[in-house]
């Protein structure tokens, strides 16, 4: 493994991008308006860029970063989550008179911490990426100073996230008290040679790990959080941290249970089997009953942490590779969604209940098709990458012989077509009394959801390649 | 390289429906040209489905046409298609009746009509990849994505209590199909465990060999999928809903086309994957059958609603392919396939006829009318003819394939023969009576002493169907000679299946089950 700078470099030039918006931002005549989401967009491209050069090249700097496929992966899905969130952020920002210096500054760093964490291979390290991704999406989820909504759903996470990360600290220092390290190497290794007869102080540790991870990852019991922050946050935002959050945090996940703590596979795979049961079942079914389409949107993206916990447990080649490629469509369709509900969401009226969909159809034919094609995609439907996914993640399921959790996970998915449907049927089945209550669609933030429906249909019909890149991602580092 | 023509069965439909996207202005202007452009793609089609039907070689029981590409390596999953003498006619089918979906929507569906185009086409491409899926995930992605256009087609263009009946139709059938995904995952799995490579390969994993156990459980898991879409009693309750608040073009295609696929996807997946459960299941299967035919008929009869009438008289005939399926003799079986061709046209033209009546006046209630004979007679006598093909009149299409079923059935258990017979017996009643109260007697509602006799467009519908009726009846052989020797190879294979495996089984009968070693002393 070649130690050097490069392994950094993607999330260096996230963060030169974020403190070029800073700059910016504080050169900014008030009133003046300037293209600040353009530096984002060149310091992602420059990530990008930097990403495809070291693919296949398992760099790492310092010893606690490696840029390995695994890692970077995961990157190229922060950085489509990063250009699209960007891309549907226009609209949000100017209509609520938000800052958009700090908006987009904090949704840069957040996406640095991210990328950080999914390429961390140190605990401690891990810890700090949680933080930094932490503390920025905090302020976003509150960025509307004077909505008493937003303010609540950020305290909230706020002070529930500082708790899980607690948690988290409680568990890394166990893991250092039993092995002297906070190198997932080390730990690996000492795990391994423990495996045979665990102490008691491993199973504590591991299981604050996962009461860490569970609430960044929203796993029930963990959840209470999400429904509150998705719903208080504006929607450009839930579909920034909806699907980024989930993104690193599953990374990391991974990479901690599988790599440091895999001899001890046999004992957290009964827990995150339960913990993965119980999320799925409770996201789909709590789900059901909601009538606001945010709140809905929130537990569907609990379900879907649910079948990423299955892939994560099952462990195999398939689950680990399913975790890669379940993240990338997820996050794909679900900025797409709130991309669409952030469109609606017009000053004096969110239009986020259900029924506020009705006449979708007719009125922006464009739009209602693009949510059509999200919804039929979170539920699993093919052609679309919805089914791909689900179909990976089940198919490691099986073949690890978790058949349970596989049929937990197609009933639940059966329900929870029921509620995406619920907005297909506003849409077009409901005739409308009101029709010029939708805004007009930005050109931006339009092509950003056609490409997301692109991406949607072109992982759904040919997936071979990127599903290739995920097999050779899990091969360098597991 | 020969012309793909079974790619072209599938991406013809969706090219259409392309097309139609473009096509832009306001309904009143643009819906004729989207009509049109519609019903071209589909007697293309359909030109398409005779043209494989002429060059199909009906003295193999072989898959032809096939065409195959790798399409996801890494899991064995590939682009496989084929048609033999069960699916071929199954196709034609399809390819018959989409036109005929389209155009007796012509003047009912005045909304929306491009959106209503493009999922009546984008239906008849997945019935089609459903029909020539040789690779079982294929299969699964027709399978699901056929749900969705049939959704909309129900919810947006039905009736009054549409939304309930789309949903209830969608998630039941989903409900059953995700269980034959997980059963599809562990089969290939199995496959990867005996041979040391994935494959989704339908041939393939025909000579698999799947211990008793998992066969039982993988044999309900497809069956259970399937029961739901033929619908098999007591899994039909979603059709009559689904049937009444369709349109006429939904009721048309679902009755005509996507029940079949239920029946199909037994003779062709569920019974040759695995054997010696069929034989076991088979008995269970029949009585179900049975109860369905018996209980559809009696349901049928104090229907007030003729739409629902019709479902359950599908609920009832369809009973008699699951027991010509599951009597598993050449008779039975080829019965079966002929009464799914020959069900897909009566109950298409008795849906097609309804929805002309429920056109004119609006209301689908047997009560309403009577004594349509003196006012509409072509319509009458175009009626006549179909419910008597129904009920099974020798000479008509429905007769040849319920004799077979009912020779099948008494070669295997006479019993079962005796209790299926009377399910002709209670159609012609039911039947028969729904078309006296509607037809004969005095004209007794106002409202329907001035119907309009059928116009042109809807002579174009209704002769085709009578023709084909007429045809099947008089010359059964031109449709069984193709379906016959595919049906002895699925049988040959099915028999010799459940022989060795009940053989493997009493040898050894302590290796059933999960463990490797089950599989150990396998060829």
């Amino acid at each position: 493994m070649m130690s050097s700078f490069n392994a950094i470099v993607p999330m260096a030039c996230v963060t030169a991008a974020g403190i070029a918006t800073m700059v910016a931002e504080a050169f900014r005549d008030p009133g003046e308006r300037m293209p600040i989401a353009g530096l984002g967009v060149v310091g992602l491209l420059g990530a990008a860029f930097a990403t495809i050069l070291l693919w296949n090249h398992n760099t790492s700097s310092f010893g606690v970063v490696a840029a390995d496929n695994f890692g970077l992966f995961v990157t190229g899905t922060l950085i489509v989550v990063g250009l699209l969130s960007l891309a549907i952020s226009g609209p949000t920002v100017e209509r609520e008179k938000l800052p958009a210096g700090e908006y987009y500054t904090l949704m840069l760093f957040a996406t640095a911490g991210m990328m950080l964490m999914a390429t961390a291979t140190d605990l401690l390290v891990i810890f700090l990426a949680l933080e930094v991704m932490s503390l920025a999406v905090y302020v976003l989820t509150g960025i509307r100073r004077d909505s008493p909504a937003s303010t609540e759903a950020a305290f909230k996470y706020f002070l529930l996230g500082a708790f899980a990360s607690a948690f988290f600290l409680y568990g890394i220092a166990f893991t250092y008290g039993l092995t002297g390290s906070t190198r997932l190497d080390r730990i690996g290794s000492l795990m391994a040679a423990q495996a045979m007869s665990p102490a008691p102080t491993q199973f504590l540790a591991l299981g604050l790990l996962i009461v860490g991870f569970g609430f960044k990852v929203s796993a029930v019991p963990f959840h209470m959080w999400t429904p509150d922050a998705y719903e208080g946050a504006p929607p450009a935002v839930t579909a920034f941290m909806s699907t980024g959050v989930k993104a690193a945090a599953f990374a990391a996940f991974v990479r901690v249970f599988l790599s440091a703590f895999e001899p001890l596979h046999p004992h957290w795979g009964v827990v995150v089997g339960i913990l993965a049961a119980a999320t799925m079942i409770l996201g789909t079914v709590v789900g059901v009953v909601q009538s606001n389409v945010k709140r809905m949107l929130a537990y569907s993206s609990i379900a879907h942490g649910g079948y990423l916990l299955v892939a994560l447990v099952s462990g195999n080649d398939f689950g680990k590779g399913a975790v890669l490629f379940y993240l990338l469509t997820y996050a794909i369709t679900n900025i797409g969604v709130f991309g669409v509900i952030a469109l609606l969401d017009i000053a004096d009226r969110p239009n986020d209940q259900v029924s506020d969909y009705a006449g979708l159809g007719n009125d922006h034919p464009a739009l209602a098709a693009l949510m059509t094609i999200f919804l039929l995609s979170l539920g699993g439907f093919p052609p679309m990458a919805g089914f791909i996914a689900k179909w990976y993640v089940f198919s490691a399921a099986v073949k690890a012989g978790y058949t349970g959790l596989a049929i937990i996970g197609v009933l639940t998915s059966v329900i929870s077509v029921f509620f995406y449907l619920r907005i297909v049927v506003m849409m077009y089945m409901t005739a409308t009394d009101n029709p010029a209550r939708f805004p007009a669609v930005p050109k931006v933030a339009g092509a950003a959801l056609v490409v997301s429906a692109i991406l949607i249909f072109y992982l759904g019909l040919l997936p071979t390649r990127v599903l290739e890149w995920a097999a050779a991602s899990i091969s360098t580092i597991f | 390289m020969h012309f793909p023509i079974l790619t072209s069965l599938i991406a013809l439909p969706v090219a259409g429906s392309i097309l139609l996207l473009f096509v832009n202005g306001d309904e009143e202007r643009s819906a004729p040209l989207v009509r049109n452009i519609a019903l071209v793609v589909s007697l293309l089609v359909f030109a398409e489905t005779l043209l494989l039907w002429s060059q199909f070689n009906a003295a193999s029981g072989d898959f032809q046409f096939i065409e195959r590409h790798a399409w996801i390596p890494a899991f064995g999953i590939e682009y496989f298609v084929g048609v033999d003498g069960i699916s071929l006619l199954l196709l034609v089918l399809t390819g018959f009746l989409t036109p005929l979906a389209l155009l007796s929507s012509w003047e009912s569906v005045h909304e929306k009509t491009r959106a209503f185009s493009i999922c009546v086409l984008l239906l008849e491409s997945a019935m089609m990849g459903v029909f020539i899926s040789l690779d079982l995930f294929l299969f699964y992605i027709f399978w699901d994505a056929m749900l969705v256009p049939m959704y909309f087609l129900i919810g947006v263009w039905g009736y009054e209590r549409r939304l309930y009946a789309a949903i209830k139709f969608i998630l039941y059938t989903m409900a059953g199909s995700v269980l034959m995904l997980l059963a599809i995952l562990g089969l290939a799995y199995l496959h990867y465990s005996t041979t040391g490579a994935y494959s989704f390969d339908l041939l393939k994993l025909y000579e698999l060999p799947v211990p008793l156990h998992t066969q039982f459980w993988f044999f309900l898991a497809f069956a259970l999928a399937f029961a739901i879409k033929v619908p098999l009693f007591p899994f039909h309750t979603w059709l009559p809903d689904a049937h009444v608040e369709a349109p006429t073009a939904g009721s048309v295609i679902l009755a005509g086309v996507m029940l079949k696929m239920g029946t199909y996807g037994l003779v062709r997946f569920a019974f040759p994957l695995f054997p010696a459960a069929a034989a076991y299941f088979a008995p269970a299967l029949a009585v179900l059958a049975v109860i369905g035919i018996i209980y559809g008929a009696l349901v049928a009869m104090v229907q007030p609603d003729m739409k629902k009438l019709v479902a359950y008289s599908s609920v009832s005939h369809l009973g008699f392919v699951v027991l010509g399926i599951a009597a598993m003799n050449t008779q039975g079986v080829s019965g079966a396939v002929y009464q799914m061709l020959s069900h897909g046209i009566s109950t298409g033209g008795l849906f097609l006829l309804v929805g002309m009546l429920s056109d004119r006046r609006h209301t689908r209630l047997i009560a309403e009318y009577g004594g349509l004979k003196k006012v509409t007679p072509h319509l009458v006598a175009a009626f006549l003819l179909i419910t008597l093909a129904s009920i099974g009149l020798p000479g008509l299409n429905g007769f040849v394939g319920e004799f077979l079923i009912l020779l099948g059935a008494f070669r295997w258990d006479p019993r079962l023969a005796a209790f299926a017979a009377t399910g002709v017996i209670l159609s012609a009643t039911y039947m028969l009576w729904m078309f006296q109260r509607v037809n004969y007697g005095p004209v007794t509602n106002e409202k329907n002493a001035h119907l309009a006799d059928l116009r042109p467009r809807e002579w174009v519908v209704i002769v085709p169907i009578i023709a084909v009726a007429i045809l099947m009846g008089v010359l059964p052989n031109l449709f069984l000679r193709p379906i016959e020797p595919s049906v002895e190879r699925m049988l040959n294979h099915v028999h010799q299946g459940a022989a060795t495996r009940i053989h493997a089984d009493g040898r050894q009968p302590s290796t059933i089950g999960h463990e490797p070693s089950a599989m150990s002393h396998q060829p």
